[in-house]
């Protein structure tokens, strides 16, 4: 990818789901490989269960911390209908990786709404370069659920032009020491997911 | 300037720059400034700043129980000599408009920063104000930094300018400069000289009349120097383009305004208040049209205006309402027939997709404060509700505060309201309905409750009061608070004894209750209902967020469940509805959700939700 165009990375999930770590990691392994980086989110009221948003963007040199409606490249959604929700802001040809995982938001709890229960469905049918990763069952099989967001960082990876070893570098300084190892493990299961995806489409 | 971090020879500059938030960076700036005191009550998105600065040793950090006292503790250090910062959120000068005013008239002696961080688009606010009209408004300089890095510059100028000029400086940030984050180059705290004796200087720092008359002119002069210096200085900047269009901007707008128009001229605004008028005009011979684009108010616009300086296009352009973005900047300028404007912004936009549930903030599982909207909603009494997680009690499935308006109104609304409803006799019963109760958190009671409620007590009211005590000033994140035994530096202090506070502020009905026992809620809230006399319930128990309290899980015995979503009330999203294999509905318990605090069990009927045996030996809850 060149550096001139400024890469446009929205991230989407649930407050809870580490997408502020996630967040956290894109922007310092894109300012270890020598990009401008901004990066913003909104915060507060969030963590209660509300949906989080955050804008990464790198280049040459970014001037805006956010991504315009319809110019996104790389949607990157940690829970299925946050990822259908703003399936609009991404630029024609962008793409869009989700995490398998359900998370009811507190309508549906209540009984006053419905999860679409065909939201697979419609998330091809809203677009059409998509990749669905089962993160939480890769974290699971590196060690633990909690990693699920590094696991989601590793299938978006192939995506993204920064070298594996800088990826890596950066988790192991991001997550708390004792958890290095089954980071790292749930970040190679989310690469392996992205590129066996990637083949199976091509093959 | 990132790609310098590639080059070999710089691993020391590698080292110095960070990538930093707008807030953590003015901390930082504050810090290299030599500040000696900061004080702040949290507030998005302002709060991490102070959060950020407690890091660093040599600077006295506390959380204040408002900003008013927080604005006096930052005047009162800068006056003494010290270098100090105050930071809260655009409603907290609101609260400390009283003091900031004064600041203003007495000046300072040490550096006086004043941060005031604006929520355009109410993420997390109850209303939006561009407190840039504060500078004016107060005779303050106000600066406006684009992103992280100015933010850590603009803080160090700040000090710099409030010594020279004598006076508190306004550091406005939005959400979107507060919370972006992008690389900031890191310096050397300068240490200031230590303050040993307090300087007396009353013409100069006592404000009755006499001295004040004498103040203002002075005040007056002050900002026609800031005007000069604002001609020259370094962070209002011209950046020369295409000379057809030129953009008057300031703030993260900038950022945005370069996206949209990447060629144009601007003329980039640091210090809105107050303006450079020599700068602007020469800015303006040099370019064919000229716009202003700014968020919320037309501030740098009506000022140019004033001038007698000619413009192409303002706020008519845009909004005065919520957030801009580099789309919404393209589409005006392009609409107003603009060259220039980047293309890519000027697409139509595929629609959204409709029909899906929203996803609004709500209650942890285990909050205390559901079981309290779960009984308030029974005895469908009118709630005045305040400014906290439980503001969330307004929305389903609770639908239970019926007003909120700012930092403490609850309780003196509450009373206001009791004044107009027809006081209840002795020998007429009351119904629940035609009563009303006052909801307020800990940290908003010891904010600005405290003066309301002795106003009830003092006033003859009979309101009913619930302080919903988490001891923790939770919505902001957890921080600590008069009530909590614990100092913002993590030094263990004196709590406030609150049922001694309220009994000493005249009230003899003060009741602490347990939050997750509905049973008890609903006696007590009748008992004091029924009460002709004002009375306070605190509903006591720690937020398990910030506490980290996590209990056993309960369960639904499927064969009991009838699907009557009875407990659904607890607006819970550990609570999940679903079909079962012969097509009867059932609700099921997600085990990584729920947190043991029993509130649905207790609205089940059919007994159907059940506490693990493990977990029933153990006693806990």
């Amino acid at each position: 990818m060149s550096a001139r165009r400024t890469f446009n990375m929205l991230l989407t999930g649930v407050g809870g789901q580490g997408v502020v770590l996630a967040s956290y990691v894109l922007s310092h392994v894109a300012m270890a490989e020598g990009y401008d980086v901004k990066q913003s989110e909104v915060h507060g009221m969030a963590q209660r269960g509300g949906s989080v948003v955050s804008h990464f963007r790198f280049g040459e040199k970014v001037w805006s911390p956010l991504c315009a409606p319809g110019t996104v490249d790389l949607l990157m959604a940690f829970e299925a209908l946050e990822g259908l929700r703003y399936v609009h802001w991404l630029r024609p040809g962008g793409r869009l990786v989700y995490n398998a995982l359900r998370i009811n938001p507190s309508p549906v709890s209540a009984g006053l709404a419905e999860y679409p229960p065909n939201i697979d469905e419609l998330i091809r049918a809203a677009w059409p370069n998509v990749q669905c990763v089962d993160a939480y069952s890769l974290a699971v099989q590196a060690g633990t659920g909690r990693a699920a967001n590094v696991a989601m960082l590793g299938a978006v990876s192939p995506s993204l032009p920064f070298a594996r070893e800088t990826w890596e570098e950066v988790i192991r300084k991001a997550v708390p020491p004792k958890t290095v190892e089954v980071n790292l493990a749930a970040f190679r299961l989310g690469v392996e997911s992205a590129l066996s995806a990637a083949s199976s489409k091509t093959s | 300037m990132s790609r310098k971090l590639q080059e070999p020879e710089t691993v020391e500059k590698k080292e110095s720059i960070e990538i930093l938030s707008g807030n953590e960076a003015i901390a930082r700036g504050a810090w290299e400034a030599g500040v000696k005191v900061a004080a702040a009550y949290p507030g998005t998105p302002s709060t991490e700043i102070l959060e950020t600065l407690a890091g660093y040793k040599d600077v006295y950090c506390e959380w204040a129980p408002n900003e008013k006292v927080a604005m006096e503790v930052g005047l009162g250090a800068a006056m003494a000599g010290g270098r100090a910062l105050v930071c809260m959120k655009h409603v907290g000068l609101n609260v400390a408009a009283d003091p900031f005013f004064s600041a203003s008239y007495v000046g300072v002696d040490g550096g006086l920063v004043v941060v005031s961080a604006d929520d355009p688009g109410m993420h997390s606010s109850q209303d939006e104000q561009d407190n840039r009209n504060y500078a004016k408004f107060a005779r303050v300089p106000v600066l406006e930094p684009a992103d992280s890095g100015e933010a850590k510059e603009f803080t160090l100028l700040g000090y710099e300018l409030s010594e020279r000029f004598d006076t508190p400086v306004l550091i406005r940030t939005t959400t979107r400069t507060s919370h972006s984050k992008s690389l900031v180059t890191l310096g050397e705290r300068q240490e200031r000289p230590p303050v040993t004796e307090l300087k007396r200087n009353w013409s100069k720092y006592t404000m009755m009349p006499q001295n004040a008359i004498a103040r203002h002119p002075l005040i007056e002069q002050r900002i026609r120097d800031l005007a000069e210096y604002a001609e020259d200085c370094p962070f209002n900047r011209v950046e020369m383009g295409d000379t057809r269009v030129g953009i008057i901007t300031s703030g993260v707008i900038y950022g945005y305004a370069r996206e949209a128009i990447p060629g144009a001229s601007f003329l980039k605004i640091g210090l809105s208040y107050p303006l450079p008028r020599k700068l602007i005009a020469e800015f303006r011979a040099r370019v064919d049209k000229l716009y202003v684009v700014e968020e919320l108010d037309p501030f740098l616009e009506e000022q140019v205006r004033l001038m007698g300086i000619q413009i192409n296009g303002g706020k008519e352009m845009n909004t005065l309402l919520g957030e801009l973005d580099a789309r919404l900047i393209a589409r005006s300028l392009a609409e107003a027939g603009v060259p220039g404007v980047n293309e890519e912004l000027l697409g139509e936009l595929r629609p959204a997709a409709t029909g899906l549930p929203g996803r609004p903030p709500t209650f942890c599982p285990g909050c205390s404060h559901r079981g309290i909207f779960v009984v308030l909603k029974k005895l469908r009494t009118f709630v005045c509700g305040d400014i906290g997680c439980y503001t969330m009690g307004a929305l389903p499935p609770f639908n239970s505060v019926h007003c909120s308006t700012c930092m403490g109104a609850s309780i003196s609304m509450g009373h206001g309201m009791s004044k107009v409803l027809e006081r209840p006799t002795d020998d007429k019963p009351v119904d629940p309905r035609h009563k009303l109760v006052a909801i307020i958190g800990d940290s908003t009671f010891y904010h600005s409750g405290i003066t309301s409620l002795m106003d009830v007590v003092y006033n003859k009211g009979a309101t009913v009061n619930i302080i919903v005590d988490n001891s923790t000033t939770a919505m902001t994140g957890g921080q600590d608070h008069p009530g909590t035994g614990k100092t913002l530096l993590g030094e263990p202090s004196t709590a406030v004894d609150l049922p001694a506070l309220c009994r000493a502020l005249g009230l003899k009905r003060v009741t602490t209750i347990d939050p997750y026992n509905l049973e008890e809620i609903e006696r007590v809230l009748r008992e004091e209902l029924a009460a002709n006399e004002p009375s306070v319930i605190i509903a006591k128990a720690p937020c398990v967020l910030q506490y980290k309290i996590r209990r056993p899980p309960y369960q639904v015995d499927a064969e009991l469940c009838i699907g009557c979503k009875r407990c659904l009330q607890a607006g819970c999203v550990a609570l999940n509805l679903y079909t079962d294999a012969n097509g009867d509905r059932k609700v099921e318990i997600l085990a990584d959700q729920c947190n043991g605090c029993g509130v649905c069990s207790q609205l089940c009927k059919e007994n159907a939700i059940i506490r693990p045996e493990s977990a029933a030996e153990e006693g806990s809850r």
